[in-house]
């Protein structure tokens, strides 16, 4: 995907045709629908079934405009402007069609905005407002196809499927993990996994990503908000909550904030108030995890054979390649993420030097991410049989958790992190955004080989939205073919590339959502709010808001962390000592493309 | 047969000139001596109809008989394709005399080769009678045939599908041989298609020449030639026909096409089930490759033509064209918004162009005969002529081929023999599921592509389904919606959602519980549903009901406000009842009744079934050896 | 190899290898493929549709949507026969509901049902071309022309016998 930004500014360099909307005269590149040269013009036409680049296959109707000279209506998300084209963008015509298209959805639709997930929230709901239906004169056979919640990560209503496939055009195109398909025709169609398969018995790698794009509630995490509760007002526990970086720019959206808005300290400050007894940063496991693959790296430039290193941090992308990569699993690091790390450290260093029975500890992670609802639960990464983080959050779950405790969050003063995860350097910051993992491995990295600390400039290079970037880099005498990828289908082609010899790499930052974790499967959705803008632009936003405070922070080193030294002292003795192994690394699993027939072997 | 590769024009015509002596005396314009026949030539329908009705066991046992009576030399037997009167099926001509048999048994046959070719005497019991009774001998005394002109079935009937060389006889891969010796400008060819006015005869009516002029102006390293024999118009066999008995033609118009497009490579998709055609067209695949007349470089030429069937595998929407191309490449078949249109963008993305079989039949003639012979028959702007597959209520079910203009009384009444049982025409559907229903006050409309859709119908492929008044029109509305429902891909949401409700909405009114306030939100949604579809098939699909409501609202009415159906069709406003006349009081019909409903004495007729207890479920009605058990 | 294939299997899943092998495991020709493997196995089940996956590279849900869409393929096991009743308009305008219904009531089946003892799998199906002999009727390779509610017992009737004779063999 390119730098959105950027596209629409290289577009607007382009070529430009006239085109006429109700009877105006407008200025529009070229190779833009009519929908996109509406829009940016500030004239609204409502879509449903449109992802800008994604999916653009015209199937909902609901965007449809008069074309003059064209005899039926044409559904603007998918027409192309050509010069002199005349459009019409309501007229009577127009809005009963439009109307129509969301009546029959709506007569097909277990309508439980009440009780819904999405309520309030929700593209479908919206539209049937904003085109004011108010009746809806046909009955007759709905979808029963029911409700899924057979894994722990992604539930799914097909009941509240519209067929919109914004869900498969991710999946397939973006993510290629080709999970979804349309199975069988006519009213009988359904957008789902082979088989109607549960996603957990088939190659999804349950980034979430199609829960983003899903403008209705028929894909949405599986809540673990009530377990939560429970532990909260379990007097023996305690409770620890750690919060991944991105969150800290995220969350303030669900609030009404703007895009972007640095919330650390409120964030703090609620979860505190929903009563955890300890607020961690997993920031600083992410400097941990730093300098364990910094080790790993540089042991692995001795044995080149066991180059390229791939990063392993995103659970996402590590079931991508345990599906569809199993020859690379070696070359995967072995390191937990760090919601794991700071997980597996909370029961074991900080319940040591606490004086805490591990199992009394409970360690909830707040995380932009579906996919480590998924990592939390695998075997592998168990130590002595206790679970390393207990309960996954998304950012939504935790914006629910606050609103239905009354928490006026816009209105919240500042707080602090709590000892003994408050402090982080840059580099563990801007692990939430594509690129940053490989700057941060790279400033340790460079020091652990040279002595030297490098100089910090902003890679913008890497920083970039594009999904695949190749780079080389200097260390010392060594240098190094990098590639960073964001959005699995970006990894894939990297490791074709690699395969094939066609572009060999040495190490390689992978992040499963585009964007990186401020683009996770957990992160707000702004669609519902804003139609105009789904579109993936919003990341940007995010992304920069992240490399701001590394900019502005003192510590941007994860070597240079003291409170990581203080844990390499007290406990590990150093990186990739037994110890750590034990704790901070684990296995993977070859579970190859047809799960479900595996049975035998 | 022998074949052997040629390599230019002239000896094509040296191929022409032998095989055509062979099968002059076939021809209509034959200077045949009826007075001493020194040889026969015998025809077997070898089309569908024909092959269910048996004609293949009959062709077997006609060769067998042959020769155990030591005829080889005398008598000659070859498989043909559809004569069009597929209701007498199997038929059989003999030539030279033109004798036309039919309904032919494989218990015939002793007598056809003893009397007919041992003692020249024609057997009178086999041949056709008409209406008036006459007996009718050749088959150019068929009234079925004398308001027809065969292009497109030209060769259909005449010639052995499966022997390139008898296509070739009748100037068969002429054009394409003379285009590629003259390396023909391409513009002059699209002109030539321009100026005949042949237009698509897929549905749509698209100019032909226009078509390939924009597949022509896409400048692209490839582009694809595709021909569409989808046909999925339910109670159409029309391409069949073509496929099956004149497959050559469409293979000579492929790459004639392939030609002036700048396209190396072509596709047939055919429906899956038509296992005859797809067999007829290899056939005819391989023997054009063999002769060299397809392949890599044509007579000489260095033009490179290849080209493969793909089958269908049941699904109606794939007639579509952009659906059908998904499908050949092995996809989904669903159609996708255009623009950009298959000329531009097809199949693997590249510039396609897509015409249907019956348009590529008239083109080798159309170019043989010039523009301006193919712009003389037809009306002012539906030119050439349209075949047809009449089926229904009417007596000659079959394929037929008319000129545009021809009314519909012609076709109904003096082609199609007038309305079976003496029963009453109460309207003509064509168009197939996009169609719509013609009222009989409606029967001298001149048919043409416009007019058709004027009232409200369409041309369609080509189906052309007979209703009298035991057709319920309600009912026909419903089955038409039913089939769109059903073929419907389910990718947009007025077509999937909004079919469904319009059949709701009409069972309802079948089973009588439509109120009159649903047939003005039915047919709202009706123009929604046209409006707004993706694809021609919800485009369309409401059409079945807009006619009928606009010319047999009564009905509707009827269903609506006196739960009556008056064609007695919609079996939940109907009564099970046993005729008095027939019943022969056996009693099986008591004993299957699920309820209990049927009460007699055995062997005191009638029976009698009560009202109040019977539930319709039609279990009796097969059970009875005499079908006295009828719905009222 | 991620697809296990048993002893008992493998027989048909080598016929499967030389389909793939004459089609040159070319994408394009899915369909035809998938044609000549429900020949094979009678239907198209899971592993059938996975192997094809695999072999052919498209993703297993592509597959799967393909089967899914069209009517020809079956993803459960049909019966000995399979009857298939045309509701075409010719046919339908012709009686063929009331046929349906008396082979549905005979076998006590619905469309799309597969009787007990696998022998008979009765479909609706569409225009088979032979329009002229309406009412039509199916049977495998079978084409019944002009058939009435009453011919049906005794139609079935032979195939029943037919498929007798061929286990007494
Ligand atoms: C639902 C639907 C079904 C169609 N079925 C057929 C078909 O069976 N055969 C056909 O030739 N065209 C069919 N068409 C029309 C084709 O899309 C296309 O217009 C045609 O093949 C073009 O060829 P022509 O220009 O020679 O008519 C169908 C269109 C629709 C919308
Ligand atoms: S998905 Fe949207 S429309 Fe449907 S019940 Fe939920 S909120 Fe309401
Ligand atoms: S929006 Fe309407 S239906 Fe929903 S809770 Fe409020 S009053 Fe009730
Ligand atoms: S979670 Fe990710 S991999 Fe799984 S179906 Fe959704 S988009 Fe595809
Ligand atoms: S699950 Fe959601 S995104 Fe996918 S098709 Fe259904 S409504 Fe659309
Ligand atoms: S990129 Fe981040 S949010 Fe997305 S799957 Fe990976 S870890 Fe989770
Ligand atoms: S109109 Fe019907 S057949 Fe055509 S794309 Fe829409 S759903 Fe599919
Ligand atoms: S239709 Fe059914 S219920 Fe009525 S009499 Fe016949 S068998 Fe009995
Ligand atoms: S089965 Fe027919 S003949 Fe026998 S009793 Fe019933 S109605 Fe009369
Ligand atoms: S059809 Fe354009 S937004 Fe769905
Ligand atoms: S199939 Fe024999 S006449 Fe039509
Ligand atoms: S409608 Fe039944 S065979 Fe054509």
């Amino acid at each position: 995907m390119e730098n959105i930004k950027e596209h629409d500014e290289k577009q607007m360099k382009e070529e430009q045709v006239s085109v006429y909307f109700n009877g105006i005269e407008y200025k529009v590149p070229k190779t833009v629908t009519v929908l996109e040269a509406a829009r940016m013009n500030h004239i609204d036409i409502p879509s449903l079934c449109y992802l800008k680049d994604i999916n653009e296959i015209g199937t909902c109707r609901v965007c449809l405009v008069e074309i003059e000279g064209v005899h039926a209506l044409q559904a603007s998300c998918v027409y192309p402007v050509r010069d002199g084209l005349k459009v019409k963008t309501n007229t009577e015509r127009v809005r009963r069609a439009r109307k129509t298209a969301v009546t029959l959805l709506l007569s097909n639709h277990h309508r439980e905005c009440l009780t819904c997930i999405r309520n309030l929230n929700c593209e479908l709901q919206n539209l049937a407002d904003q085109l004011g239906i108010r009746d809806i004169p046909y009955t007759g056979e709905m979808y029963d196809y029911g409700f899924h919640n057979d894994n722990p990560v992604i539930q799914r209503d097909y009941n509240k499927c519209i067929n919109c496939r914004r869900c498969l055009a991710i999946c397939n195109k973006i993510q290629e993990c080709h999970v979804y398909s349309p199975i069988n025709r006519g009213l009988d169609t359904v957008i789902a996994p082979a088989f109607k398969k549960d996603l957990i018995e088939v190659s999804c790698i349950m980034c979430g990503q199609c829960v983003i794009a899903c403008p209705t509630a028929s894909l949405t995490e599986k809540e673990s908000i009530s377990d939560v509760w429970d532990v909260l007002s379990d007097n023996t526990k305690h409770i620890v909550v750690q919060t991944a970086p991105s969150i800290q720019v995220t969350i303030g959206e669900e609030f009404g904030m703007e895009i972007g808005s640095q919330v650390r300290g409120k964030l703090v400050a609620a979860l505190r108030r929903l009563g955890f007894h300890k607020v961690f940063a997993t920031d600083v496991t992410a400097d941990l995890t730093i300098m364990e693959e910094a080790n790993e790296l540089i042991e692995r430039l001795k044995e080149p054979e066991k180059l390229p290193l791939l990063s392993s941090c995103c659970p996402g992308w590590v079931k991508f390649a345990e599906h569809f990569y199993p020859e690379f699993l070696q070359n995967l690091s072995s390191c937990k993420s760090p919601h794991e790390m700071c997980g597996a450290l909370t029961k074991s260093w900080y319940a040591k030097k606490y004086d805490l029975d591990p199992k009394d500890i409970i360690n909830v992670a707040i995380m932009p991410c579906t996919a480590k609802k998924y990592e939390a639960s695998r075997p592998e990464l168990e130590v002595d049989g206790i679970r390393n983080v207990d309960f996954v959050l998304t950012t939504r779950e935790l914006a629910r958790m606050i609103r239905q405790a009354g928490i006026d969050f816009v209105n919240l003063p500042d707080e602090e992190y709590d000892e003994p995860f408050n402090q982080y350097s840059g580099a563990g910051t801007i692990f939430g955004a594509t690129g940053g993992l490989f700057e941060a491995a790279l400033r340790t990295a460079h020091y652990l080989i040279t002595g030297d600390e490098i100089d910090i400039p902003d890679y913008t290079d890497a920083r970039s939205q594009s999904g695949l970037k190749y780079g080389e880099i200097t260390i010392g005498d060594k240098k190094l073919s990098i590639a960073i990828a964001h959005g699995t289908g970006n990894a894939k082609e990297a490791l074709d590339n690699h395969r094939t010899g066609k572009k060999k790499i040495d190490y390689m930052e992978v992040m499963a959502c585009p964007g990186g974790c401020v683009g996770g499967g957990g992160q707000p959705i702004l669609g519902g709010k804003d139609h105009k803008k789904i579109s993936l632009d919003y990341r940007h936003n995010r992304s920069d808001a992240l490399y701001n405070i590394d900019k502005s922070m003192e510590i941007r080193r994860s070597h240079e962390n003291e409170q990581i030294k203080k844990i390499y002292e007290e406990f590990l003795g150093e990186p990739l000592s037994e110890v750590s192994k034990k704790y901070l690394h684990t296995t993977y699993v070859d579970r190859g493309k047809y799960p479900y027939v595996r049975t035998n072997e | 047969m022998e074949l052997k590769h040629i390599s230019d024009l002239n000896q094509l015509k040296e191929i022409k000139d032998q095989s055509y002596s062979e099968i002059n005396m076939r021809l209509k314009e034959s200077d045949r001596n009826l007075n001493e026949i020194k040889e026969y030539q015998v025809l077997i329908c070898s089309g569908t109809g024909c092959t269910a009705s048996k004609s293949q066991i009959i062709l077997k046992k006609l060769n067998q008989e042959i020769q155990k009576r030591n005829l080889i030399n005398k008598v000659k037997v070859y498989k043909t394709g559809c004569f069009g009167f597929c209701k007498l099926g199997p038929i059989i001509v003999v030539h030279p005399e033109r004798i036309f048999y039919c309904e032919v048994s494989e218990e015939d046959i002793d007598e056809i080769v003893d009397k007919h070719f041992c003692q020249n005497e024609v057997v009178e019991r086999l041949l056709y009678k008409g209406d008036d009774k006459q007996v009718k001998k050749t088959i150019d005394e068929l009234d079925f045939f004398n308001d027809q002109q065969r292009i497109a079935l030209r060769n259909c009937g005449v010639i052995n599908p499966e022997d390139i060389n008898e296509y070739i006889a009748m100037d068969g891969y002429l054009m394409l041989a003379t285009i590629l010796e003259e390396k023909r400008d391409r513009n002059t060819i699209i002109n030539e298609l321009l100026n005949s006015g042949l237009r698509g005869r897929g549905g749509g009516g698209f100019p032909t020449g226009k078509k390939w002029e924009y597949a022509l102006s896409y400048e692209n390293d490839e582009k694809f030639v595709v021909c569409n024999a989808d046909e999925g118009d339910p109670g159409a066999f029309m391409d069949r026909s073509i496929l099956e008995g004149d497959p050559h033609s469409v293979i000579e118009a492929m790459t004639i096409a392939g030609y002036t497009i700048g396209a190396s490579k072509g596709f047939v998709y055919v429906r899956a089930e038509y296992p005859i055609a797809v067999e007829r067209l290899r056939i005819a695949i391989n023997q054009a490759k063999e002769l060299g007349l397809l392949g890599q470089n044509i007579l000489n030429s260095g033009f490179n033509f290849e080209l493969d069937i793909r089958l269908g595998a049941g699904a109606f929407v794939c007639g579509e064209e952009t659906a059908l191309l998904q499908s050949v490449m092995g996809m989904r078949g669903e159609p996708r918004p255009r623009p950009p249109f298959p000329a531009k963008v097809g199949l693997w993305e590249k510039p396609t162009l897509n015409n249907n079989v019956e348009t590529y039949a008239n083109v080798p003639i159309i170019l043989k005969n010039g523009a301006d012979w193919y712009n003389k028959i037809g009306t002012e702007n539906s030119k050439g002529t349209k075949v047809f597959a009449l089926a229904g209520q009417v007596i000659n079910t079959g394929l037929i081929e008319v000129p545009m203009g021809t009314t519909l009384r012609t076709i109904v009444y003096n082609i199609g023999g007038g309305i079976d049982n003496q029963r009453e025409l109460k309207a003509v559907q064509t168009g197939g599921p996009s169609g719509g229903c013609i009222p009989v006050s409606l029967i001298d409309t001149p048919i043409d592509f416009e007019s058709l859709s004027e009232i409200g119908s369409m041309m369609g492929s080509g189906g052309l389904i007979v209703m009298d008044e035991t057709d319920c029109m309600v009912d026909i509305a419903r089955f038409y919606l039913e089939f769109a429902q059903d073929e419907s891909c389910g990718k947009c949401v007025p077509c999937r959602i909004g079919t469904k409700r319009l059949l709701e909405m009409l069972t309802k009114i079948t089973e009588g519980k439509g109120k009159e306030e649903d047939l003005k939100i039915m047919e709202e949604l009706c123009y929604d549903i046209k409006e707004s579809s993706l694809c021609g098939l919800g485009q369309t699909a409401p059409n079945p009901i807009l006619s009928t409501l606009k010319y047999f609202k009564d009905e509707y009415l009827a269903h609506i406000n006196e739960h009556k159906c008056p064609a007695g069709v919609c079996n939940a406003l109907l009564q099970v009842v046993i005729s008095d006349e027939k019943c022969i009081a056996c009693g099986i019909c008591a004993r299957v009744c699920p309820v209990s409903a049927i009460t007699g004495e055995r062997k005191k007729p009638p029976y009698e079934i009560h009202q109040d207890i019977c539930i319709k479920c039609g279990a009796c009605i097969p059970k009875c050896p005499t079908d006295a058990i009828y719905k009222r | 190899m991620d697809i296990y294939i048993d002893k008992t299997e493998e027989e048909n899943f080598k016929k499967l290898d030389e389909i793939l092998e004459t089609h040159g495991h070319d994408q394009g020709h899915l369909i035809t493929i998938l044609r000549d493997a429900q020949e094979v196995f009678g239907y198209l089940p899971e592993k059938v549709q996975s192997y094809l996956s695999l072999k052919l590279d498209i993703p297993i849900s592509t597959v799967n949507g393909v089967v899914s869409f069209y009517s020809l393929f079956s993803q459960e096991k049909k019966g000995r026969f399979t009857i298939g009743v045309c509701l075409g308009t010719a046919c339908y305008v012709k009686g063929a509901k009331d046929v349906l219904n008396a082979i549905k009531e005979e076998l006590g089946l619905d469309s799309g049902e597969t009787t007990l003892d696998h022998l008979f799998t009765l479909k609706d199906t569409r225009c088979i071309g032979a329009c002229g002999l309406a009412p039509v009727v199916m049977i495998n390779d079978d084409v019944h022309g002009k058939v009435t509610p009453s011919d049906i017992p005794s139609l079935l009737h032979q195939y029943i016998k037919k498929s007798k004779e061929e286990q007494d063999d």
